[in-house]
């Protein structure tokens, strides 16, 4: 049994007092260690963002309700914005790429351990900084406690006159720091890919998610800059008496929303991609088949990082552009979706004909799909200026991106979860309460977030904290709130997988699902180094080479 | 015991990927880039609807001999790294400390300029719009120029102490790609500000 606690990693750490333990967790430059710091961390956020979407479904249950005043209501949706995308989407993601691309390129570590331990805690601070606003944000008598300028802030709602006291202080700060975090991961992601490859691991055999990774990465070191740019010219603005968002003095409230989109609209692609990426591993692995297209997919991929850099004036059609502007990103806008499209086809080809295994990963995979191409189609509407004129600003937009950040992005990161935390506990998820945590997110998705696409076209505008009865509104209303209900109990569920099976779900061993890919030819959860020698690849697959040296993947590439 | 094959096969000869410190550089290089086009674009859209005075053309000097000493620090630092390449420690010192004066006149220059702006014509940044972009584009220069400098001191104790050698001059390189780059961007900065916004 001693020998057993020496080969196998991890064991020994339960003997430790709690002290040490903390310690090595907050001092770590392990990028696995730091991966899981990633995900625990925004899973405490999707907790805290969840709370304030529960918030802002119970005000709108039905009309005239007042459950929170009006004021409270601006604070909740600009944070559970914020949060969402800042605190939650962007550390989960990057979370995962810490943990699998070092495995996946069979490298012992990220290419910068402790670079990478300061942009972890660089984006905690960031996120504790805007949380901190709630206690410290009243610099005035009166003055808020907390953001309340919606995610995108546009001027001059952040002007010094409107927003008293410091909460939209916090939030630039907040941005800013999390924003030189996502800067430094992003290097070291690219850096590590680059440069740390195992012998044989040429970049046409890398596995896609580390492709997927690469150019996500790539696209955060120029969409996340521009949004820090823009952080600093707020702060000149309000602190040193600037005038680049005063249209007072001359300046510009167009400008500021030209320079928030530029970061926001590719930032919806530096949050997919890696989703993408999820989904060309799963899928291929519950089929039974090596991926369809995988040049294709690459080229797909590299397509759409450079066109979303070329459409974000898509969501400032009801500014007043003039029409070559409004034609250009219609068209780019409609370009985006090709290579997407080409994607779609992609994954099902790799289903078609396989032997599909139904496990969780999968249903949240396939559930993927179809929500991801409804989440397009409506992308698509709105990319129709004037259909947009008419549906901007209204629920029916609301609904458009929570298809793609819930519908997409979660159930992504749902079967990720359900994928690779064998790998990162030793653990299996629960089969059963995975079947119930699908079940439940799915009727819950599609009660909350089909039904919201109906106020918005009967005209109910977002960002409203009540509305009058008889409007047709009431009843979706209520539904939309079930719905969300649901969606928690479903989370619920998740969670209480993640404890019981951390405990007590069956093991693991190194590879549950029969995959292909590096990650799973090292013990679960990995030892530190995580391989003993370095492995040599010849193919895109080299654990089916290893299980299957008659008939390699080498022989065909 | 017969040995056991390994399961993975032979490793490729010449298996030779590039040095992080130089992909990470270069990575950082384009996300600064992307803040400087930024602070490029709104200086440019700004150019000209200042509501009250004063006007670059009526404030500005072009910097024409600080220009040319942070141009030419460029040169210097080039041969400072080729020669720690070739092992000449003299020579890489000598010109070293030559980068680093050449930098800091460059600062120098900034700082009189902007002493001279705000006490002469009393132009801040609140004062109007050119104001603001002017101070916090160039400042944003003269900033990355500091820390640049900060950096290059660093490695001038380091070779005080004689701890940087031949086998060091790659990640004198790195240093050597940031400063390029600053340098690089100035030549933006000087073209947007003192030519095309005056």
């Amino acid at each position: 049994m001693s020998s057993n606690a020496i080969t196998v990693p991890g064991v020994q750490i339960d003997e430790k007092p709690w002290v040490d333990i903390l310690h090595e967790w907050v001092t770590t430059v392990d990028h696995k260690r730091l991966g899981i710091l990633y995900i625990g961390y925004a899973l405490l956020f999707l907790v805290v963002g969840g709370i304030e979407a529960i918030i802002i479904r119970i005000q709108l249950m039905y009309p005239h309700n007042d459950f929170v005043s009006p004021q409270v209501f601006n604070r909740m949706f600009t944070m559970h914005g914020t949060t969402m995308i800042f605190f939650v989407a962007m550390p989960i993601l990057f979370g995962f790429a810490n943990y699998l691309v070092p495995v996946m390129i069979g490298a012992r570590d990220m290419a910068f351990p402790r670079l990478n331990a300061f942009s972890f805690w660089l984006s905690a601070l960031g996120g504790f900084l805007l949380y901190f606003s709630l206690v410290g944000a009243n610099g005035l008598y009166g003055a808020g406690n907390a953001p309340d300028v919606g995610w995108w802030a546009y001027a001059p709602l952040t002007a010094p006159a409107f927003s008293l006291g410091h909460s939209s202080d916090y939030w630039t700060l907040a941005l800013l720091v999390s924003g030189f975090g996502s800067i430094g991961t992003a290097i070291n992601i690219i850096a590590t890919i680059l440069c740390l490859r195992c012998p044989g691991m040429t970049l046409g055999r890398m596995p896609l998610l580390v492709w997927l990774n690469l150019v996500m990465s790539g696209m955060v070191l120029i969409t996340i800059t521009p949004l820090s740019a823009a952080q600093i010219m707020l702060l000149v603005d309000r602190y040193l008496g600037g005038h680049f968002f005063d249209a007072q003095a001359g300046g510009s409230a167009v400008l500021w929303m030209h320079f928030f989109w530029i970061f926001g609209h590719p930032e919806v692609y530096v949050l997919i991609i890696p989703c993408f990426a999820f989904m060309s591993e799963i899928i291929p692995v519950f089929s039974r088949k090596p991926i369809f297209g995988y040049p294709v997919m690459v080229a797909a991929t590299i397509c759409i990082g450079f066109v979303s850099m070329s459409v974000w004036a898509h969501h400032m059609f009801t500014v007043g552009m003039n029409s070559y502007a409004n034609s250009f990103f219609a068209i780019t806008t409609m370009a985006v979706g090709v290579p997407t499209g080409i994607k779609i086809f992609n994954w099902i080809g790799t289903m078609w004909g396989g032997r599909i295994q139904f496990k969780t990963p999968m249903l949240f995979s396939i559930a993927f799909l179809f929500q991801f191409l409804i989440a397009g189609l409506t992308g698509i509407m709105l990319g129709c200026v004037p259909f947009d004129w008419q549906l901007s600003l209204s629920y029916f937009v609301v609904a458009h991106f929570h298809y793609v950040i819930v519908g997409g992005i979660l159930f992504a990161l749902f079967g990720a979860f359900y994928y690779w935390y064998p790998k990162f506990t030793g653990r299996m998820l629960s089969e059963t309460l995975g079947k119930w945590h699908f079940w439940l997110f799915l009727i819950g998705f599609h009660m909350t977030f089909d039904l919201m696409h109906i106020p918005g076209l009967l005209g109910m505008p977002r960002r409203i904290y009540t509305y009058e009865p008889g409007r047709g509104w009431d009843t979706l209303n209520l539904l939309i709130t079930i719905g969300a209900f649901i969606q928690t109990i479903a989370v619920l569920v998740f969670v209480a997988n993640l404890l019981i099976s951390y405990f007590k779900g069956d093991k693991a061993g190194n590879d549950p699902w029969d995959a292909w890919t590096l990650e799973w030819s090292i013990s679960s959860p990995p030892p530190a180094y995580n391989f003993a020698s370095i492995p040599v690849v010849t193919s895109r697959r080299p654990l089916w080479d290893m299980k299957h040296p008659e008939d390699p993947d080498s022989r065909y590439e | 015991m017969s040995a056991i094959a390994s399961p993975f096969p032979e490793a490729p000869p010449n298996w030779n990927l590039p040095y992080r410190g130089k992909v990470a550089m270069a990575c950082l290089i384009i996300a600064e880039s992307a803040i400087f086009t930024i602070f490029v674009v709104a200086y440019l859209f700004y150019v000209g609807k200042s509501l009250s005075g004063p006007t670059p053309r009526e404030v500005l000097e072009v910097p024409i001999f600080y220009t040319i000493c942070l141009l030419s620090s460029s040169l210097t630092m080039h041969f400072a790294a080729k020669s720690l390449a070739r092992d000449r420690a003299g020579a890489f010192l000598g010109l070293w400390l030559f980068t680093i004066v050449l930098g800091g006149l460059f600062l120098f220059g900034t700082a009189q300029e902007w002493h001279r702006l705000i006490y002469e014509h009393g132009l801040t940044i609140s004062t109007n719009l050119f104001g603001t972009t002017y101070y916090s584009l160039v400042g944003l220069h003269a900033f990355h120029v500091t820390a640049g400098l900060i950096m290059l001191l660093a490695v001038a104790i380091f070779a005080f102490a004689g701890r940087v050698r031949m086998q060091e001059s790659h990640r004198v390189e790195v240093l050597a790609m940031y400063w390029h780059f600053v340098d690089a961007v100035w030549v933006v900065v000087f073209t947007v500000v003192y030519v095309l916004g005056r």
